[in-house]
């Protein structure tokens, strides 16, 4: 798996995507072996004898089938448990930018999802989905507030709003956290959304928060952000945040703090003058810190995504972008520098 | 992504149908042979799947184009060739773009071929070139790759005295040391200029492409200085709108005594 993502990190754009064109074509013979690396998300499910059809589609959701692949049942009868799976969750965001860029990417099995819903007319058809591409949202009819969907909020087909604790579509028997936990995701999502107005100005925050394994807890932050540039420039831009805090027990009045981040970052503008300029990406950091819980787990949280935020945003300013900058003037160096080299020649 | 697949067979297949078209989308250039200079691999050169022509040594590579080298070459046939008064024009354009090219990209390199009218014997038939000019840099080792790529088409329409210059030039970038960013642009611009004789005519034209990608590389810095100035900052700004960290203390207070308020409310 790291192999792979190593892999899919260091090929140029274009190359990826031409080169898993033509793998898509061989996929069904290697399906399995594909599979086989991904052991950590997957489940086997109980086989059918029906013969399964992949449908791929296209990043924008609704396009054509890019193309369909015919595999046996056993290749696909496994749903992929990204639920309660934070690792695993990030590994697939990670993909995100590349799917944006290449959508054959999204024929590696880890970028599928098996769509396990009834309503579906073939149930077992996979579906690269909206999300992947960009968070998605919902409108919290209760109080009016928009929401951010995700694996973490997902039961069956519904999403469950942090704010109504309310699955949309009306889910009956959909799982809610324990009282405890839900009186932190309260919390946590109001003292976030204020957060989140400062740095943002705008967008739309979640917070979901979940039991773990011995008396942790899980929560995931999420921020997404559309912006078309009041200042005037930006014609179409996007920050999607991730970040996933795993807490351990708490010990002798602390605890252990593990922040797994993600930032997906798309800015495009588009004149007649230097036509389509986009420069996007993604990068992830993580943290781990001891802290005193005496001020409260959320404080801590806070400030460890505080602290991220600035260091990733600097990050994808200064050195990011700094860097394909700098390429594009090795390409093609600056009148300047030109000059300035012509007396030495 | 050999290791992945675990299948040199399939590798081969996949790969031999990817190569030549991201070395041809991505005008990939490759030393010939005989160190004459570089071919690059574009349709325009393309004289089947694996042999291209260099029209500027007039001789023909054969390409592999998985390894990306060169493995044959030989000289051109007349039949692939433009004719003399073609050629003329052709081979202007040429000294005049490698002049520029030289210049302004450290690691360019460019061709000009001859797309329609080849075997025009003289004046008062209508010809086109396509000029194509690449710049590219990889290196994985500082996690860094890019590419500039221009493709510029010059029509010489006979009955208007005209030439017509079309062209596209597209920048890519790609750093992904922990982390993965890419800058992919494009821009198509337009000009002409009138028919001159072959030097002429190649000295304006290759003004006009100069004018034209300097023009753009201004807008290119532009956008970026733009970038963190504006555009990032409606996203998402450095520090808050207070101008100070965020104060996880006092807002947890806020909100707890808000929740006391509701409860007092309550128990009213």
């Amino acid at each position: 798996m790291d192999a792979a993502m190593d892999l899919m990190r260091r090929m140029p754009p274009g190359s990826a995507e031409t080169a898993l064109n033509a793998l898509l074509s061989l996929l069904p013979d290697n399906s399995l072996d594909l599979l086989s690396q991904v052991d950590l998300p997957l489940q086997v499910c109980s086989s059918s004898s029906v013969q399964t059809q992949a449908v791929l589609l296209g990043p924008s959701g609704g396009s054509v089938p890019i193309r369909i692949i015919d595999a046996a049942p056993t290749h696909l009868d496994c749903s992929f448990d990204w639920v309660l799976r934070p690792v695993t969750f990030l590994v697939v965001s990670c993909c995100v930018a590349f799917i944006k860029k290449c959508p054959f990417l999204a024929l590696f099995p880890f970028a599928l999802r098996v769509n396990p819903t009834s309503k579906c007319r073939n149930p077992r058809m996979i579906y690269l989905e909206k999300w992947y591409i960009y968070l998605q949202v919902c409108m919290d009819k209760e109080s009016m507030k928009e929401y951010i969907l995700c694996e973490y909020n997902r039961d069956a087909d519904s999403y469950r709003s942090p704010w109504s604790n309310k699955y949309e579509p009306p889910l009956e028997d959909g799982t809610v956290p324990l009282e405890a936990m839900r009186n932190l995701e309260i919390e946590a999502n109001e003292v976030f959304s204020i957060y989140r107005d400062q740095y943002y100005e705008g967008g739309i925050s979640s917070v979901y928060i979940w039991e773990d394994e011995d008396n942790g807890f899980i929560a995931c932050f999420f921020i997404k952000k559309d912006g078309q540039g009041k200042r005037g420039y930006m014609q179409i831009g996007s920050w999607d945040a991730i970040h996933v805090i795993q807490v351990g027990p708490e010990e002798e009045g602390a605890a252990h703090y593990c922040l797994n981040s993600t930032v997906m970052l798309s800015l495009t503008t588009d004149n007649k003058q230097s036509g389509t300029f986009n420069l996007s990406g993604s990068i992830r950091r993580q943290m781990s810190m001891t802290l005193a819980v005496a001020d409260g787990h959320l404080v801590n949280m806070g400030k460890m995504i505080e602290e991220m935020e600035g260091k990733l945003r600097n990050s994808l300013d200064q050195v990011y972008f700094g860097k394909t900058r700098e390429m594009v003037c090795t390409l093609r160096p600056p009148p300047e520098v030109l000059n300035m080299r012509l007396p030495d020649s | 992504m050999r290791a992945l697949l675990g299948d040199d067979a399939v590798y081969e297949a996949a790969a031999g149908e990817a190569f030549p078209e991201y070395n041809k989308t991505h005008l990939v250039s490759l030393e010939l042979p005989d160190r004459s200079g570089d071919i690059i691999i574009t349709t325009y050169g393309e004289l089947d799947k694996n042999n291209y022509l260099d029209p500027r040594t007039a001789q023909v590579a054969t390409v592999d184009h998985i390894k990306q080298t060169c493995t044959k070459l030989r000289p051109a046939m007349d039949e692939e060739l433009p004719s003399a008064y073609i050629e003329d024009f052709r081979n202007s354009l040429d000294i005049e773009l490698s002049k520029y090219v030289g210049e302004a990209y450290p690691k360019g390199v460019c061709a000009v071929y001859c797309t329609s009218g080849k075997d025009v014997e003289g004046p008062g038939a209508d010809f086109g070139f396509a000029v194509v000019i690449s710049a590219a840099k990889r290196s994985p080792q500082n996690f860094c790759n890019g590419s500039w790529r221009s493709v510029w088409t010059v029509d010489f329409s006979y009955e208007l005295q005209y030439v017509d210059i079309k062209g596209k030039i597209q920048v890519g970038a790609h750093y992904f040391e922990e982390g993965n960013v890419q800058l992919d642009t494009n821009v198509d611009r337009k000009d002409s200029t009138i028919w001159q004789s072959a030097e002429d005519s190649a000295v304006s034209v290759t003004n006009i492409i100069r004018h034209h990608e300097s023009e753009y590389f201004s807008s290119l810095e532009e956008s970026y200085l733009n970038l963190s100035d504006a555009t990032f900052k409606d996203l998402r700004r450095k520090l808050p709108v207070t101008r100070t960290l965020f104060p996880w203390h006092n807002t947890l207070a806020f909100s707890l005594t808000r929740d006391l308020a509701k409860e007092l409310a309550l128990g009213k």
